[in-house]
């Protein structure tokens, strides 16, 4: 911020998120990986899938804290933080859901895998419905948020829902998908991402720099909307 | 002079010795070990360091959009 000619605005995480990306493209394709049935080199989606989740999570959780403190302070600045932290969380989101289902239409629903033979038992996994619920909800918090014009009865409605969302998230994606049988790593028993059964230390070595380096992207990408965001306010005070 | 050409000197034996890199023994399971014996594999992560590059690059360009439009509001 000190700096005259800086022309990337606090540049230095950025540099480490694209750093962070790179070794994750080359050494998440390159390494060597456990050797598991049916996931095969399937596994080195944990890099990509996964860590889109992690992101979302992350990026949902500031946009909370944001909206406590829009609730604590009134200050509209941080009613905008809320809302595109939230956003693209949701984009995120949709990723993760999206490279999921090409994940599992080549491991759970493979033609060759007697296990998983009907459509209903894929199409029936907790996490997924857990996730599209909770994605839902935050869509939701998007509608309300954009539907009410009054500048300071929308921050406080939107920021309020944000929470009840935020509250939302844990039954739907981290309590209910556990307590229920599932395809998904991490159903009644382990963990989504970190049972050592599936992944080993090899692949940590990646894995944490991943969800590092596509978190600082998502924080990236929220700054520029916020800064478009507050341009525009201030273009419309003037 | 001299540091230059000890790293010329460096990285022309880095260079030489990449096709020895990730050349492992036979595996029992079989992974894309078709895709690596032709060694295509590499093939995809150019592939997806550009795409990942140019939307990198993208963003930057984004990025100092903004900070220009920034300095002209103040």
């Amino acid at each position: 911020m000190t700096d005259e000619k800086n022309y990337m605005h606090k540049s230095w995480w950025k540099i480490a998120s694209v750093l962070l990306l790179i070794y994750t493209f080359i050494c998440g394709l390159l390494l060597d990986v456990p050797h598991l049935p049916a996931l095969q080199e399937t596994i080195r989606n944990l890099y990509f899938h996964v860590c889109m989740w992690f992101c979302m999570m992350i990026l949902f959780i500031v946009s909370v804290i944001n909206s406590i403190r829009y609730l604590r302070s009134f200050d509209l600045k941080y009613d905008i933080y809320a809302r595109q932290y939230a956003t693209v969380g949701i984009v995120f989101g949709i990723l993760g859901y999206a490279t999921g289902a090409i994940w599992m239409s080549y491991t759970w629903a493979d033609p060759n895998n007697p296990a998983f033979q009907s459509f209903s038992a894929v199409a029936r996994e907790p996490k997924l419905i857990g996730a599209a619920i909770a994605l839902l909800i935050y869509f939701a918090y998007l509608i309300l948020r954009d539907s009410i014009t009054d500048m300071d009865k929308r921050a406080r409605v939107s920021a309020v829902y944000n929470i009840f969302a935020f509250a939302m998230l844990f039954p739907t994606i981290w309590i209910v998908p556990r307590l229920l049988p599932s395809l998904h790593p991490g159903g009644q028993s382990g963990n989504p991402a970190l049972d050592t059964r599936d992944i080993d230390g090899r692949m940590r070595l990646v894995f944490y720099p991943a969800v590092i380096g596509w978190t600082l992207l998502g924080v990236w990408i929220t700054t520029l909307k916020i800064r478009l965001n507050i341009l525009k306010e201030k273009k419309m005070m003037q | 002079m001299i540091v230059g050409k000890k790293i010329f000197f460096l990285m022309t034996l880095v260079v030489f010795s990449m096709p020895v890199w990730g050349q492992n023994g036979n595996q029992p399971v079989q992974m894309a070990d078709t895709m690596r014996s032709n060694g295509r594999i590499f093939v995809v992560v150019a592939v997806m360091l550009t795409i990942l590059i140019g939307l990198v690059l993208y963003i930057v360009r984004l990025d100092r959009k903004i900070s220009k439009l920034e300095k002209e509001f103040k």
